[in-house]
């Protein structure tokens, strides 16, 4: 008991006491909340069976002294033996009857994650040691465009995601929208998010993929139907030409030096496929999969040398002078 | 124990004649191992190999334990330094294979190696040559797998070592070769073993010691012995593949070249869910031994207790696309898991239910083997709930991979294997040493490990929930996962103090405890028939059995089997399911080829991660080696 109002206390302490934009109890997506009451349920009915378990525990333990006995003795007849097998019998058919309705319980709850499975997905995700490919999908080529490590959905739609990997197994998981499903080279998984309010959720990579594995988040931004729309023209649109003086150094200075090879921003000559699409990098609230929030010293310091804040991240540093950094990174968070 | 001085060898003496003392003194002298380093490395003993096996694994459960804290430490605060993230994929690696590979399944097939023979009534265990053979591969494995670990080349793709990650064209260095060739040493390791267990079960079991009989540890060990059979071949598949996929460029696993990376999985856990039950079934084993001795009564509901054994051993194999229910199987399949994996839980129900009424209706001793069952009982149920909880798919995709699981497997793990194992130590330390272990340091012991094992490990359920994923070197501080993570931490240090605690009280107790003699229990299985620590030959006489606890039901005297050699190494082959006697048979002699070819075999494995070709020299030299050990020996029988 006292160990159960412990539990209580902690779940609470650890519920108030924080963020829960990662949090499987805060259930911002209709698939969490069916997820969280069949797991409320779930523990509330085991919880009582293992309750019982130890209340018998303890009567064992309580018996023991009376009468005291000594390591000689031993008794080797079964009296009651009847009894304490329809005791026995009663109670296997409590346990079959038990995990029988949690097995039909669980059977109705994922009814409706099945169900969907064969829609078409509106956004492709794409999995890269260690951050993640967003693609829109649109009805013209002009509709589509790529973000990387964000991704902003309508609050009240359902909208599908396929999952696909460049490399590795990877694992989309955002616990207050939806429980998880792997991303799999070579197998073609996809998910539903249906965010009931907006907000900021958090996911993370949930299947080990390596190196950085511990730094493999991303966002989802659940808003307002009118806002998503105005997200997603501003996404379509080609980058921006700098206009002041600093930025378009750093443009210049984007194109001359290797950031190109990697990074597309759209409307440019850069189009390198390797690393996250630029294209809107301003728009976006962190950078390097979730790392770090996206402010221009933040920024700096990434491009001055990622290894620093993810090491073994597969960006290389790239030699810059001081003011060279300084116009790229104005140049970027310009991006919006 | 070394042979005495040369002693007089009569042509073929038998068992019939003598009086006790020299009885007991030929039979020691045909039964022990020669003298000098020669000797002790070629012992074919199952007591000396059963101990050296135990000892060994705990050697590798206190290093598994350091990783374990290591881990704890770097997890203690968000953005921690206490380990880099490739240091850490290695520690977590290294942690779990060895736990499960080194430790955990080698552990209770030692018991196995120690005890079957005793609690069948035997002199040694079957194909003793074997089991010498075994404990060199399994020792040769450790050592390869942490001197990897210590050269900075060891596997660092988890335990489960998934591909694409751990192939060709992301697996980096050798790492993932270490994995996958320390798989095929334990591997070896454990099937010879378990042959010798089931072996040994079937056909060398006292007469009249009926199969359905056997005490339910012995049962417990069969169980495991047929699962490890049946189960470690298709791990032995997986990883085999995966190392020729990584050197010899096949594609097993490639799905550009039409292989497949499920298949993997499929392949790793059709292994990895028995896996979890042949480590916990030792654990029931050990769980009914003690629960008997310390109720006073036989357990109820034999039969009911092995029905149960035999049940869970073929479900286990029923259940392990539960771990893969987040790789978009469709439907049917998948259900077909859960339902599998939620019925599982009936025939452990009815094992907790049979140990209850035998101390419900038994007068139980509270001693420090006991309370670790209580303990045992404790969060082992615990685990048992959150494992109903990951067999429904929707739950499972939330917890998956998550610090809940981590929380759901140690309570099952270190709730349903390792505490009735610390407690199966206390409770046969007398018998493999001589002397009881200190009752007080085992309280203390018991409390620290309880507590300290809650404190660390309910925690990670919460965090689990809170969207915390496994195998993150670190975390940020904006996710709110601190506090229970320093707590879980705590914890850790207490289990690890509680640890270290019971390694001292056996290394105190084995030198200073007080003496046991043969029975300090007072226990009814075969076992505590025997010497404390037990002679060469075991018994002096083979017992004959008429009930399942002998020792309790023939107080006075067990009737006895006669007419066995005394100066040959002779036992006694009994029918499968009744052990009605059959024939004498020979035992092997001590023999120094088993280390040989364990060498030679060595040598092979390390060498064919470098080149393909040791496979096909490697081979050669096992078998030059398997010559040498096989070549046959004129018996004295032949001449007469």
């Amino acid at each position: 008991m006292i160990r159960r109002m412990l539990w209580l206390v902690l779940i609470s302490g650890a519920l108030a006491g924080c963020r829960d934009w990662q949090s499987a109890a805060n259930q911002a997506g209709a698939e969490a909340a069916r997820i969280w009451s069949l797991t409320l349920l779930f523990t509330i009915v085991l919880g009582l069976v293992w309750l019982a378990v130890m209340v018998a525990v303890a009567i064992v333990i309580r018996r023991r002294q009376n009468p005291p006995v000594s390591l000689h003795d031993a008794t080797l007849e079964d009296a009651g033996h009847r009894r304490n097998s329809r005791v026995v019998g009663s109670l296997l058919a409590a346990t079959a009857l038990t995990v029988a309705i949690l097995t039909v319980l669980s059977f109705i709850a994922q009814r409706p994650l099945f169900a969907g499975r064969a829609a078409t997905a509106g956004i492709r995700l794409i999995g890269h040691q260690w951050w993640w490919e967003v693609r829109y999908d649109g009805a013209t080529p002009s509709q589509m465009f790529t973000t990387a490590n964000e991704i902003h959905i309508p609050v009240g739609t359902p909208i599908r995601l396929s999952l696909e990997s460049n490399d590795v197994i990877h694992s989309f998981w955002v616990p207050s929208l939806a429980g998880k499903q792997d991303l799999i080279p070579g197998h073609n998984n996809s998910i539903e998010l249906l965010a009931r309010r907006p907000g900021l959720y958090r996911g993370q990579c949930a299947e080990f993929c390596g190196l950085q594995h511990a730094h493999m988040g991303l966002l989802v931004v659940a808003e307002e139907p009118d806002a998503f729309e105005k997200w997603q023209a501003a996404q379509r649109a080609a980058a921006e030409q700098p206009q002041e003086s600093d930025r378009a150094t750093g443009a210049q200075v984007f194109a001359s030096k290797p950031c190109a090879l990697c990074h597309t921003i759209r409307g440019t000559p850069a189009g390198g496929t390797v690393g996250p699409d630029l294209t809107h990098l301003g728009s976006r609230a962190y950078i390097g999969a979730d790392v770090l929030p996206l402010t221009p010293g933040t920024l700096a310091a990434w491009i001055a040398d990622p290894h620093s804040v993810k090491p073994g991240v597969n960006m290389p540093p790239v030699q810059l002078q001081g003011d060279e950094l300084n116009a790229v990174t104005a140049y970027l968070i310009g991006l919006k | 124990m070394p042979r005495a001085a040369a002693m007089p060898r009569p042509a073929n003496q038998r068992d019939t004649g003598l009086d006790d003392a020299e009885l007991r003194e030929r039979l020691a002298y045909t039964w022990g191992r020669r003298p000098g380093i020669v000797g002790w490395l070629s012992t074919v003993d199952h007591k000396e190999i059963g101990r050296r096996y135990i000892a060994t694994a705990f050697v590798f459960l206190a290093l598994g334990g350091l990783l374990a804290a290591s881990i704890r430490l770097q997890l203690a605060r968000p953005e921690a330094h206490v380990v880099g993230p490739d240091l850490y994929n290695q520690i977590f690696t290294t942690h779990g294979s060895n736990m499960m590979f080194l430790f955990a399944v080698p552990v209770m097939q030692a018991f196995s190696l120690y005890l079957v023979p005793l609690m069948v009534g035997n002199r040694n265990i079957a194909f003793g040559r074997l089991g010498a053979y075994s404990y060199w591969m399994f020792l040769a494995g450790g050592i390869f797998l942490w001197v990897s670990f210590l050269l900075d080349i060891g596997p660092d793709v988890g335990w489960f070592a998934y591909v694409p990650l751990s192939g060709p064209q992301y697996g980096i260095g050798k790492r993932p070769d270490v994995w996958a060739q320390m798989i095929t040493f334990t591997e070896v390791a454990s099937m010879a073993a378990a042959v010798q267990t089931i072996v040994t079960v079937f056909k060398h079991r006292a007469p009249g010691m009926k199969l359905t009989e056997m005490p339910l540890f012995v049962w417990a060990m069969l169980v495991t012995a047929f699962m490890i059979i049946f189960a470690m071949p298709a791990v032995m598949i997986a990883s085999t593949s995966l190392i020729l996929d990584r050197l010899v460029g096949t594609h097993f696993f490639n799905p550009s070249e039409g292989g497949s990376a499920l298949l993997f999985q499929h392949l790793f856990w059709f292994f990895g869910h028995p896996e979890v039950y042949i480590i916990f079934i030792p654990g029931t084993g050990m769980v009914s031994a003690i629960v008997e001795t310390f109720a006073r009564r036989p357990v109820f509901g034999h039969i009911a207790m092995i029905i149960s054994l035999v049940a869970t051993g073929m479900l286990a194999f029923g259940l392990w696309v539960h771990h893969m229910f987040a790789t978009g199987l469709p439907e049917l399949g998948a259900s077909f898991f859960t339902i599998m994996s939620m019925t599982i839980a009936i025939p452990s129900g009815l094992q907790i239910f049979c140990w209850l009424t035998t101390l419900f209706t038994g007068t139980p001793v509270i001693r420090t083997p006991l309370l670790f069952i209580f303990g045992f009982f404790f969060i082992f149920v615990l685990g048992g709930m959150t494992g109903v909880m990951v067999a429904s798919i929707p739950i499972d995709l939330q917890v998956h991979d998550t610090f809940f699981v981590v929380a759901h497997f140690h309570y099952v793990l270190i709730g349903g294997a390792v505490f009735p194992l610390i407690g199966a130590t206390y409770y046969w330390f007398p018998k493999i040493t001589g002397r009881m272990m200190s009752e007080r340091l085992g309280t203390w012991n018991f409390w620290l490990a309880f507590i300290g094992f809650n404190v660390a490990f309910f925690p990670m359920h919460i965090l689990g929930m809170l969207g915390m994923p496994r195998r993150v070197y670190t975390y940020q501080h904006d996710v709110g996962w601190e506090g229970l993570n320093l707590t879980s931490s705590i914890g850790a240090l207490i289990l690890a103090a509680s640890f270290a605690l019971f390694f001292f009280n056996m290394w105190r107790s084995a030198r200073t405890g007080a003496l046991a003699g043969p029975n300090p229990w007072g226990a009814g299985t075969l076992e505590w028939l025997a010497e404390s620590p037990p002679l060469p030959h075991n018994f002096d006489q083979i017992p004959v059995v008429t009930h399942a606890t002998p020792l309790w039901a023939e107080r006075e005297s067990l009737p006895i089997v006669s007419g066995i050699s005394v100066n040959k190494r002779e036992i006694l082959v009994t029918s499968l399911t009744d052990a009605r006697p059959e024939i004498r048979e020979a035992s092997p002699d001590s023999s120094i080829w088993p280390l040989i070819a364990a060498i030679a075999t060595t040598v092979a494995f390390i060498a064919s991660i470098f080149s393909p070709w040791a496979v096909v020299w490697g081979g050669a030299l096992v078998g030059v080696t398997l010559i040498g050990w096989f070549w046959p020996k004129t018996i004295q029988e032949d001449l007469e």
